[in-house]
């Protein structure tokens, strides 16, 4: 058995406990042990700003993101097998296009002179551009349009395996639609928002081509934090410890999700 | 990259067959400079003529931001590079640290002749731009800003501004703002730089990151007007943008070459640092690219023409109007600080 798996583990070994031990370390240790870099993170008001920011935006879109997910994947559930199939492909088919140029395409929608902003003041419904981009307003709509397919394939995923039944039998027990939907349907979807609001979360906490692109320089989340340490001041410590503290925050959410479902289920797996 | 890096590879091994023995043609260097445009341009005027005349061939890399390689290469005792082409301050910062080399002026007579402002004990100037004004021709058809007070000014120029998201430059811009003269920078006084940028800060629309995003917000209109690197600006306004810039107050920045400590080739590095500088060479540069020669010589060999010459950064006249930016400071702690203490400026 273990022969059978010792190349996975070796390729574990190499590419993921190697590099983040190796970041571990550099966090704590610079000529001798320090916890310099840490007292840094939890004390100055930069970082506490940028860890504040970007829980802030990652909750704002898993919000959002649910909003328009729910009754997508509800949609692509409830209708025949060919009409599902291409209401998905919609929701995954911006997958196959690269996040840098999705980026883009937003900034041409919501700039000063952007598609967006042009249309409005052709319907004379703004007489002056609308500062839709280059700010968190921006980098949000964004963001919730990429990370949208994680929070709708869960729940489409769990929404499937609810038995038509349990509805009928409601309806035969004399409930309305909307008294099933509250009382059986949306009980037994729960696992499934829990399982998309998670990912999108922490996919959200990673995020740094979009907010550094459509931020307008003031969006600065955490990932940003970390390049800019390392770019910019030349803290590859401090760069390491900001990395080290969102990896455990990451790790914790994951942790406080587990006990309420298995997470092979947030992780895609049945 | 492939390709053009092959080819200046077979000039380079045309040359050495052609020049030297057999022993010469193993020399070699690996030379790292920012990529794109630049790298071609430095390539043709630079790189393929140094290589034939020295004999050596040289091989490319290209990285946007060569500091966090420079440090980890050096750092793990074994770089796989000779000579990078980076902004100035990472070489004087990478001295300091045991990471760049210490340069022997009497085997770079290129170098050594050069002003002294134009090289430290790590580094020769290898090539100028600048942070400029720059504006739209349409907000501004006459009586465009002309000076960093007129960027504060923002009641007798109306517009949206951008300005780069880092303190070199901007804090130079701010005090000239504030009435300090381009020659009286440095020291900076860093407190009332972060107090004229406080001024200006509600009225940034956005605070780019990448020459290509000020680049893009001056083509798109995003912006009024922005501090940005001329280079780009007259790339746009060749594309037919209807955009302009001035160097009056102008921040003349450089980018150096250095030698990574423990370079595998050392001695080769330094004669191809020396032909890099050699003012011809550098006269080539423009040639090809917006960008001022890194020597100033290159305008006395007649390569240049004057009304080429009067478009670029060095060029005396231009120099003049502006202020030449310290790397010497920024390097220093009290730059250091300032630097650090952009993040929460930007973040409040």
């Amino acid at each position: 058995m273990l022969a059978l798996v010792s190349p996975a583990l070796l390729v574990i070994l190499a590419l993921i406990v190697l590099p983040v031990g190796w970041l571990a370390w550099q966090s704590i240790y610079h000529d001798g042990f320090t916890l310099e870099n840490y007292r840094r993170v939890f004390t100055e008001d930069v970082y506490w700003r940028s860890f504040a920011l970007t829980f802030e935006i990652s909750l704002a879109v898993t919000v959002i993101a649910l909003l328009l997910g729910y009754p997508v994947a509800y949609l692509a559930n409830s209708v025949p097998k060919g009409w599902s199939i291409l209401i998905l492909s919609l929701v995954v088919l911006p997958f196959w296009t690269s996040v840098l140029v999705r980026a883009y395409a937003w900034l041409a929608l919501l700039q000063r002179t952007g598609v967006i902003n042009q249309f409005l003041r052709y319907l004379d419904v703004i007489s002056e551009p609308l500062a839709l981009v280059h700010n968190t307003f921006g980098t949000v709509v964004a963001t919730v349009h990429i990370l949208l397919p994680f929070m709708v394939l869960p729940l489409y995923a769990t929404m499937q395996k609810i038995p038509n039944d349990l509805m009928q039998a409601g309806a035969s027990l004399g409930a309305s639609p909307s008294l099933t939907f509250m009382r059986v349907f949306l009980p037994l979807s729960l696992p499934g928002v829990l399982a998309g609001c998670t990912m999108v979360f922490v996919l959200c906490l990673g995020f740094y081509i979009t907010p550094e692109l459509l931020g307008g320089g003031r969006t600065v989340m955490v990932s940003m934090l970390v390049s800019r340490n390392v770019e910019l001041y030349n803290q590859f410590g401090a760069a390491s410890a900001v990395a080290v503290v969102l990896l455990l925050s990451v790790l914790a959410i994951f942790f406080v999700v587990s006990r309420f479902i298995s997470l092979d289920r947030v992780l895609g797996q049945k | 990259m492939t390709m053009k890096r092959n080819f200046g590879l077979g000039c380079a091994l045309l040359g050495a067959i052609g020049l030297t023995s057999a022993a010469d043609a193993a020399e070699q260097i690996t030379f790292v400079s920012q990529g794109g445009a630049y790298q071609q341009a430095q390539t043709a005027a630079i790189l393929d003529p140094s290589a034939k005349k020295l004999g050596i061939t040289i091989n490319q890399d290209s990285i946007p931001d060569a500091w966090p390689a420079i440090k980890t290469q050096v750092g793990s005792g074994k770089p796989i590079w000779d000579v990078v082409d980076t902004p100035t301050g990472n070489c004087l910062r990478g001295g300091e640290q045991g990471l760049i080399e210490k340069l022997d002026f009497s085997k770079i007579p290129n170098g050594a002749a050069m002003p002294e402002a134009y090289r430290s004990p790590y580094s020769v100037s290898y090539e100028f731009y600048s942070s400029v004004l720059s504006y739209s021709q349409k907000t501004f058809p006459k009586d465009a800003p002309n000076s960093w007070a007129d960027f504060w000014d923002v009641k007798k120029f109306p517009g949206r501004r951008a300005l780069r998201n880092h303190p070199f430059a901007t804090l130079e811009a701010a005090l000239m703002a504030d009435g300090v003269a381009p020659d009286k920078l440095y020291p900076l006084d860093v407190d009332r730089a972060f107090r004229k940028l406080e001024e200006i800060k509600p009225h940034i629309t956005v605070w780019w990151t990448s020459g290509a995003q000020s680049a893009q917000l001056l083509n798109d209109g995003e912006v009024d007007m922005e501090m940005a690197w001329n280079g780009r600006v007259s790339a746009v306004a060749k594309e037919g943008a209807k955009v302009s810039f001035t160097y009056n107050q102008g921040i003349l920045q450089s980018t150096s070459l250095c030698i990574l400590k423990g370079a595998p080739n050392l001695e080769t590095a330094v004669r191809f640092l020396n032909e890099a500088v050699d003012p011809v060479h550098q006269a080539n540069l423009p040639l090809h690219i917006d960008y001022g020669p890194g020597n100033p010589r290159a305008f006395e060999t007649g390569v240049i023409k004057p009304e080429r010459a009067a478009q670029l950064p060095s060029e005396p006249a231009n120099a003049a109007k502006q202020a030449l930016m310290s790397y010497a400071w920024w390097s220093s702690p009290a730059g250091e600080a300032a630097e650090k203490r952009w993040a929460s400026f930007m973040q409040k």
